[in-house]
């Protein structure tokens, strides 16, 4: 998948893959950007994969994006304070505790974890890690083979 | 019955119906040759490098229509194949490769002779297989089969663990298979393929392009009956030649980088473009931006990601060349008064006058060997009956030029990737298929030695080729692009430690013939041709400075052609204006 990606000279901004709830099939959410041509194109090619059973353009139709973000900051002093407020705000959790250190779980669309580390201003990171998103549509609409 | 994975693996491809397999042996792949020498139903053609054996799987399937099956070891066995799986991949012919690999305990442990099969030719192929249990062996090899001939059509790789090939199951080679992320469409839209029809009966300039999916789709016929019903121009690209009879007046010529001037201004001032098979190939648009300014195009093609790739498509419909034909001309009324018949009649009138042009003429009058003289000859000399293949560059342009191919699967090249060395073991592969055919390759002297030690291959098989080598001592089309755009630095395009190649034939045991003059050259030919059981490698000294006419160079528009240059200089267009 990765490989048409760089074949083809498309971006791939975050590929997420696990397995799911039948377990001759795995679920991949793809992030992408390109001109609706481009897009088209993705979806077609990616169609043409022999193992690919069905592909979605998530952004046609209402739908939620979730994406988790584990980050490890400095937290002494009066920083400590502060970054729980911060994380309490969007509502995150502190999973991990060290005299010095949290470590802080987050979960949301793409653009709040951005917000949040960007929130974070003088807070040192030490850290970040976030898992790409994860997407479905909205409703009773399900993809289905 | 208990068979072995190596057992299975060649009962699996008789019970296909598959009668001949292309290869080469090596230490993963000897539990399979074992098979095979126990057996009948299957016959193993020795090639003498993998790419050769892949190269004659490849002509094989273009010449028949069959899928080309290959069998080759491991590591360099696989290395060497990438080079004909790609080719055939470019080409979407279909084609089957089984691999050796090493045992299964050793994959990922640089085993002797390893390599990533699977990682190494994904990019090249349409679809790969890992088999690590034997009990998946017969049914991964009718899918690779079934995938391999269906849809648009291309190579599929199927990697087998020596170990495999060693363990023993049960046997039964399944009827059918069904995979549910696979289901090619085969009928075409019936609304869109009205809205077709529509459009091309109200057209004023219409033109068809058509390419090698009519031929890989068996749509000629269709093809045909729809061109002739319309009564509308028809153009090929250098994939579909032989898909629309070329003796017949709708036909104007190949189009593209070195098609006539009649088939490129076509493109360029059409109103409808019906294209089917044919995938907009940057050799054959030139400059997208440029490309057919006013035309509304209807494109047909079996692999959906083929329309609006390149350029904005009006009418896409999704399906088989032939089927969706066969839709179209349902709807085309025979009689021949339509509202747009004089609209039509004004467009014949000016294809005409480009075709006025002679864009295909060269200097008759030389006292070097012209090599499109040789093609000319040619084609005479064989009755336009032969199977042609060709390697890649000047000479297959000529070929593809002065070849006039009036039935599909005739013409026989490497037209996406471009592949030097093709044509020699295509021509096996072809002959193999059609024993009592007369089967040539158009050839260079440099691309003939990419692969020339298939010559012996011949030789084994007693395969009597006919090798016309157009020798003009200079990779051409280098040498070409090198002095239009290059300002005549020739790097490195000159061949300068040339074999002698009829004595080189001769040590390969077969027939060598040197021709030097203009007024030799049908007479070699006839004798050439007349030797019915003996390769004969005719090398034909031609003239170094031809060039192929008409170009669009890279990057420029169809109508931005370069003719040939006349004797007063001045370029056929710039007459025309004057």
């Amino acid at each position: 998948m990765a490989a048409l990606f760089s074949a083809r000279g498309y971006n791939i901004e975050s590929l997420t893959v696990a397995p799911t709830e039948d377990d001759t099939l795995s679920r991949m959410t793809i992030v992408t950007v390109g001109s609706d041509q481009i897009i088209e194109q993705i979806t077609k090619q990616l169609n043409k994969l022999i193992d690919v059973v069905r592909v979605i353009d998530l952004t046609d139709g209402p739908h939620i994006e979730r994406e988790l973000l584990l980050a490890k900051v400095v937290a002494k002093d009066r920083s400590r304070e502060e970054v729980k407020r911060l994380v309490d705000i969007f509502r995150g959790r502190i999973i991990d505790v060290t005299n010095t250190t949290y470590i802080i779980e987050l979960t949301g669309p793409g653009d709040k974890l951005n917000a949040f580390v960007e929130s974070l201003g003088e807070i040192q990171i030490m850290e970040v890690v976030r898992s790409g998103v994860s997407g479905i549509a909205r409703g009773d609409k399900a993809l289905r083979s | 019955m208990e068979l072995t994975g190596a057992e299975i693996v060649v009962r699996s491809l008789a019970d296909e119906g598959v009668r001949h397999v292309f290869g080469y042996p090596g230490g993963a792949a000897l539990h399979i040759y074992d098979a095979l020498y126990k057996q009948d139903r299957v016959q193993h053609i020795l090639a003498r490098h993998e790419q050769g054996a892949t190269h004659a799987a490849d002509g094989y399937a273009r010449a028949t229509g069959l899928v080309g099956v290959v069998l080759v070891t491991s590591g360099p066995g696989v290395t060497n194949a990438v080079t004909g799986l790609a080719t055939a991949h470019m080409d979407s012919i279909p084609m089957v490769l089984v691999a050796g690999q090493v045992p299964t305990h050793l994959i990922g442990d640089d085993a002797f002779q390893e390599v990533d099969t699977v990682g190494v030719t994904r990019p090249c192929v349409k679809h790969n297989f890992l088999v690590k249990d034997v009990a998946d062996l017969a049914v991964t090899i009718k899918k690779a089969f079934f995938i391999a001939s269906t849809g648009r059509p291309g190579p599929v790789v199927i990697d087998v663990p020596k170990d495999v090939t060693a363990n023993s199951t049960k046997y039964s080679y399944p009827k059918s298979v069904k995979m549910r992320s696979y289901a090619p469409v085969r009928k075409g839209n019936r609304k869109q393929i009205k809205r077709a029809v529509e459009l091309l009966l109200n057209a004023e300039r219409p033109i068809i392009y058509t390419g090698g999916g009519v031929i890989q789709g068996g749509a000629e016929k269709e093809l045909t009956k729809t061109v002739q019903a319309l009564g509308y121009p028809c153009t090929n690209t250098l994939m579909g030649l032989g898909g629309f009879p070329a003796s017949d007046p709708l036909f104007i010529g190949m189009l593209g980088m070195h098609g006539t001037y009649e088939s490129n201004m076509a493109m360029y001032e059409c109103d409808v473009m019906l294209a089917v098979g044919a995938r907009f190939d940057d050799r054959v648009t030139g400059d997208l931006k440029k490309f057919s300014p006013t035309a509304r195009i209807i494109h047909v093609d079996a692999d959906p990601t083929s329309i609006g790739k390149n350029v904005r498509v009006e009418v896409p419909i999704v399906g088989e060349a032939k089927e969706v034909l066969a839709d179209m001309n349902a709807l085309i009324p025979d009689n021949g008064k339509r509202s747009n018949g004089e609209a039509i009649e004004k467009w014949w009138q000016r294809i005409k006058e480009w075709q006025g042009l002679k864009s295909l003429n060269y200097d008759r009058d030389s006292e070097l060997i012209k090599p499109q003289f040789v093609i000319e000859k040619l084609f005479e000399v064989t009755g336009g009956d032969a199977f042609i293949t060709s390697d890649v560059g000047q000479h297959q342009m000529w070929a593809a030029q002065f070849y006039h191919f009036d039935q599909p699967r005739r013409w026989i090249n490497s037209g996406g990737l471009g592949t030097m060395g093709f044509g020699l073991p295509a021509a096996m592969g072809v002959q193999i298929a059609h024993p009592e055919a007369t089967v040539a390759c158009v050839t260079g002297e440099a691309s003939v030695m990419m692969c020339i030690q298939e010559l012996s291959t011949c030789k084994q098989y007693d395969l009597p080729i006919k090798i016309v080598n157009l020798n003009n001592r200079y990779m051409g089309m280098v040498r070409q692009w090198q002095e239009f755009f290059y300002d005549r630095r020739y790097s490195h395009s000159y061949m300068d430690a040339l074999p002698d190649f009829v004595h080189l034939a001769e040590s390969f045991g077969h027939t060598g013939i040197c021709v030097e003059k203009p007024s030799e050259v049908e007479d070699a030919l006839r004798e050439m041709f007349g030797r019915k059981d003996q390769l004969v490698f005719m090398d034909f000294i031609t003239d170094q400075t031809e060039n192929v006419y008409p170009m669009i160079a890279a990057g420029a528009g169809h109508n931005e052609m370069h003719l040939q240059p006349l004797s007063d200089g001045k370029t056929p267009q710039a007459r025309e204006v004057a």
